[in-house]
């Protein structure tokens, strides 16, 4: 089930405001999406930490209507 | 099972098992192209590890979510701790951070020996 490239920053941004979020539409069916979020509410967190920060802020659709976000986060670079 | 019995379980195998992968099909037959990408990674390594076929039990492949609260499938377990799924392992791979855990804790990969 698609779900908007749009939707998915907006959720982030929501929840990350000072996020840098970058989407991409893999295989242009509005399905298959790589993010990229990079926020400094990620320093000192492990990765494992920093994604479920993520999942939170996408409120169960991961897993779900989301089926294929590929995930990286990143706080930002000194 | 009743879900404490697959938590049970759960907490069983990653105990008794050094590389535990939750995956979508097996180690030889992956149905999941992100479970496909683990399981190569781990074959690249040369790391011996127990592969759980969750589309076998539809009770584990819920309760592996909520055990790691984590939403996705695969899910890789290194000596009793939760790692991450196909996003992270890739990273870390990518990185040479997996074959490090790997040796600092003690897991034997064919990549170590050499």
């Amino acid at each position: 089930m698609p779900m908007d490239s749009q939707d998915i920053a907006r959720l982030i941004k929501a929840r990350f405001p000072d996020a840098e979020v970058t989407i991409r539409d893999l295989a242009g069916d509005g399905d298959h999406y790589a993010a990229h979020v990079v926020s400094k509410e990620f320093k000192g967190k492990t990765r494992v930490e920093q994604h479920k920060m993520v999942y939170e802020a996408l409120e169960g659709r991961m897993g779900g209507v989301l089926h294929a976000l590929a995930l990286t986060t990143a706080p930002p670079r000194d | 099972m009743s879900e404490q019995a697959v938590h049970d379980w759960i907490r069983k195998t990653v105990a008794n098992n050094d590389v535990v992968l939750f995956m979508k099909g097996t180690k030889d037959f992956p149905q999941c192209g992100f479970s496909s990408q683990v399981a190569q990674i781990l074959g690249h390594l040369g790391v011996a590890y127990r592969d759980v076929n969750v589309l076998e039990d539809l009770g584990i492949r819920e309760g592996i979510k909520a055990f790691s609260n984590w939403p996705t499938i695969p899910q890789l377990y290194v000596k009793g701790e939760f790692v991450g799924g196909c996003d992270i392992v890739r990273e870390m791979f990518q990185d040479g951070e997996l074959q490090q855990l790997l040796d600092n804790k003690g897991v034997a990969s064919a990549k170590a020996i050499v």
